[in-house]
């Protein structure tokens, strides 16, 4: 039950997942199992029937019922957690919905997986992007620690009554759910030091259940009402919430000496870098060590790790094109349609629109579907970044404008 | 049994108060003053997407006088259970206090029921959440223009049955008592005394309960404002709505419904269906189903009242 000394345990990022929902108190679990999220779900399961976590877990019979429990015991004023995946996250969609439009703090990690058909339980970023306008936050960790972590800062961000909005903390299936590296499971008195408290009696400061305070919530508005207010407040608490984020990663790093960039993202070797990279999730860790081995051959280049998809880091993606002459950016994830085709590059096009930067944006996607992306192929793109930078040539087969990098040949 | 001079004396308070937005004559208003009268304050109701959900009030003015949070469509049996969950959260970190008195309760219609929310409300049933499940049955979607449900009797014209419905009514009850939950009832806004008692009753239990309200809907049976009681009373004389409890699988057979065991009592089921506007394409052939299918529910009564005197 307590965690009296700081353990370093070798376990799955799923694990981890359900290491940091205990470290962090949550009272009211509801989760439902979906490869390759399930590990989660059962390790949940272990923590609170063995009494190791005093925590309600509902064993509920889908994903919208996942939410929709999670929905009641938030707005009760309970602290939250749930974990799903591809189709599970596309199931519950309206309820992730409800979650936002009621302004409500619940924690969810996604072990990210393509979406059907044709059935595909890899990496595959696009479960969770296509969630992008429900008013979550978005985040994606690139490795096991990272994700136990992004869970704890999670709370701190999202009970912020300047925020109070839930999150999503995404990451690749299998890739790291399954796979196992040492993580730091931190002690109790170091996590009430950063954690905040759980929710008071009574409850949340805009919403409860209280005979007392009798209230209703969620009763049909006129267009001449507040609707388009409220839709407004959760846009612009949403922007502003990227200080919160900030400052939590600052506290979390002197409390418990990881760093995470700046919250929103987190640069790797870019002070002298020539091009630079940019990943979600674990692609980016690996891209690390494909700038090493690339800056020990002389190339100059570095890699940024997006951590935040919402609220989405304009300002960082501006400084960074400000000091780089090209940018590749990746998406493990699609949006058909869309101007690059990834959910990503398209949105750090529109953030350098009528800044005046004409860095050179080149669309990347890649490992759709878990397909691998080995760090040769990684290197290969920061090499096409700098004959880009150098030469202004693009490479062949660009499809309308991005490079879907690893695709098989069609014929 | 208390009389209802006495019930309305101890019981004047109203917690759904005046100035909803209900149609004249609404059975829904009927049963949820009457339950909440005997639930009392200390209950959180949810309410998914349904007239309820309306009538109301527009915010920001609101009817209820205790805490209700509106619901999407699918999703009251599983919010409620969030809700009880969290009770006894905060019933843990703060003991003592009002939390471990709390009712959680489901106010759906027929179509959040029998419909699009049954998949929740088997699931809570089947985990045994502890919450109070109500369905106010006025037998189609009245929110969105009266289309069927699947509690639409046969013969019922709907907007999306416009000759009448072919099949009959599902029996939701009996599927909820299938789950062995520790309390299942039928009620009718006719009988306000069965109806209170039976959630006074409902309120002492642990674990899932279930009650199915016949609730009669002037504008979408197409009768006359006045006549909701008179409605009410007549599905019961006929026979077609039967009250009963079945209490930790124990069946009982309501007082209001007792006589009527005795075919005899009955009255015809035509001065039912006769008054009612969506049964006027009614055919010979149609009102006859109608009989065999009430004589067929009885049969069902009979064998439970069997079964349980073989028991005991
Ligand atoms: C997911 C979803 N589908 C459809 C609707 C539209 N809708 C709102 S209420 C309703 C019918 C409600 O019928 P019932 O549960 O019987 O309640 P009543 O209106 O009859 O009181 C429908 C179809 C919705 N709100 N949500
Ligand atoms: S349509 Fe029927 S159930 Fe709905 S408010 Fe009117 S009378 Fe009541
Ligand atoms: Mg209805």
């Amino acid at each position: 039950m307590s965690q009296k000394e700081q353990e370093i345990k070798f376990i799955s990022g799923n694990v981890a997942a359900a290491y940091a929902a205990r470290s962090a108190k949550v009272q009211v679990i509801s989760a439902y199992p979906i490869t390759p999220q399930t590990t989660v779900v059962e390790k949940l399961s272990d923590f609170v029937d063995s009494g190791d976590m005093p925590a309600q877990y509902i064993k509920v019979e889908s994903e919208h019922s996942v939410m929709a429990a999670l929905v009641g015991a938030s707005i009760a004023g309970t602290r939250t957690f749930s974990a799903t995946a591809g189709q599970g996250l596309l199931y519950m969609s309206e309820m992730v919905h409800w979650a936002a439009g009621a302004r409500l703090p619940i924690v969810m990690t996604i072990a990210s997986r393509g979406i059907a058909p044709p059935w595909n339980i890899w990496a595959d970023f696009t479960d969770v992007i296509s969630q992008r306008d429900a008013g979550w936050l978005i985040s994606f960790a690139s490795s096991h620690q990272e994700i136990y972590d992004s869970v704890l800062m999670a709370y701190k961000i999202c009970e912020n009554e300047e925020v109070l909005l839930p999150m999503f903390i995404a990451y690749g299936g299998f890739v790291l759910s399954h796979t196992s590296k040492p993580v730091i499971i931190e002690p109790d008195d170091k996590l009430e030091k950063f954690l905040p408290p759980l929710p008071d009696e009574k409850g949340w400061p805009h919403i409860f259940i209280d005979p007392e305070r009798p209230m209703m919530h969620g009763n049909l508005i006129m267009p001449s009402g507040f609707y388009y207010e409220f839709r407004m407040k959760i846009h612009d608490e949403m922007m502003k919430s990227t200080h919160i984020i900030k400052q939590v990663a600052l506290e979390f790093e002197k409390i418990f000496g990881r760093s995470y960039g700046n919250g929103l993202i987190q640069e790797y070797k870019m002070d002298d870098a020539d091009v630079v990279l940019i990943n979600i999730g674990g692609l980016a860790l690996q891209a690390e060590q494909a700038v090493d081995e690339l800056r020990q051959e002389g190339y100059k280049v570095g890699s940024v790790k997006l951590r935040h998809f919402r609220p989405f880091p304009i300002d960082e993606i501006i400084n960074i094109a400000k000091r780089v002459d090209v940018i590749g950016v990746v998406d493990r994830d699609t949006a058909f349609g869309s101007p690059t085709g990834g959910a990503v590059s398209s949105e750090c096009k529109s953030a350098l629109h009528n800044t005046g930067i004409d860095t050179i944006i080149l669309p990347i996607i890649t490992g759709i579907g878990g397909r691998e992306v080995s760090v040769e192929q990684q290197k290969e793109e920061f090499k096409i970044l700098m004959k880009l930078k150098e030469t202004g040539e693009l490479p062949k087969d660009m499809i309308h404008g991005t490079l879907w990098d690893g695709v098989l040949e069609v014929k | 049994m208390v009389s209802l001079k006495e019930l309305q004396e101890t019981t004047a308070e109203e917690l759904f108060l005046p100035g909803n937005s209900t149609c004249a004559g609404c059975g829904l208003e009927l049963a949820l003053r009457w339950a909440m009268k005997a639930l009392g304050p200390k209950t959180a109701l949810v309410a998914p997407a349904s007239c309820l959900n309306v009538v109301v009030g527009l915010w920001p003015k609101t009817a209820p006088n205790f805490p209700f949070i509106n619901m999407a469509f699918a999703a009251a049996a599983a919010a409620a259970s969030g809700i009880s969950a969290a009770f006894k959260a905060k019933e843990y970190k703060f003991p003592g206090k009002v939390w471990g008195k709390m009712t959680s309760l489901v106010f759906a219609g027929d179509g959040g029921t029998t419909d699009i929310g049954i998949q929740g409300l088997s699931g809570a049933a089947e985990r045994n959440s502890d919450i109070l499940y109500v369905c106010y049955d006025n037998e189609a979607y009245m929110n969105t223009g009266i289309q069927r449900s699947s509690s639409t009797p046969h013969g019922a014209r709907t907007t999306t049955t416009p000759f009448g419905k072919q099949r009959f009514k599902k029996n939701l009850p009996a599927i909820v008592a299938a789950h062995n939950v520790p309390y299942v009832a039928t009620c009718c806004i006719s009988y306000p005394i069965d109806l209170y008692e039976k959630f006074k009753k409902a309120k002492e239990i642990k674990g899932f309960r279930y009650i199915h309200i016949l609730a009669p809907c002037p504008p979408g049976w197409g009768f006359a404002s006045e006549d909701t009681v008179k409605m009410g009373k007549l599905a019961v004389e006929t026979g077609f709505w039967i009250l009963y409890e079945v209490e930790n699988g124990e069946f009982k057979l309501s007082k209001p419904s007792k006589k009527y065991l005795d075919p005899s009592k009955r009255r015809p089921i035509q001065e039912y269906l006769g008054i009612q506007k969506r049964f006027n394409t009614l055919s010979e052939v149609g009102l006859v189903k109608w009989q065999e299918n009430i004589k067929n529910a009885w049969k069902y009564i009979e064998l439970e009242l069997e079964l349980k005197e073989k028991s005991e």
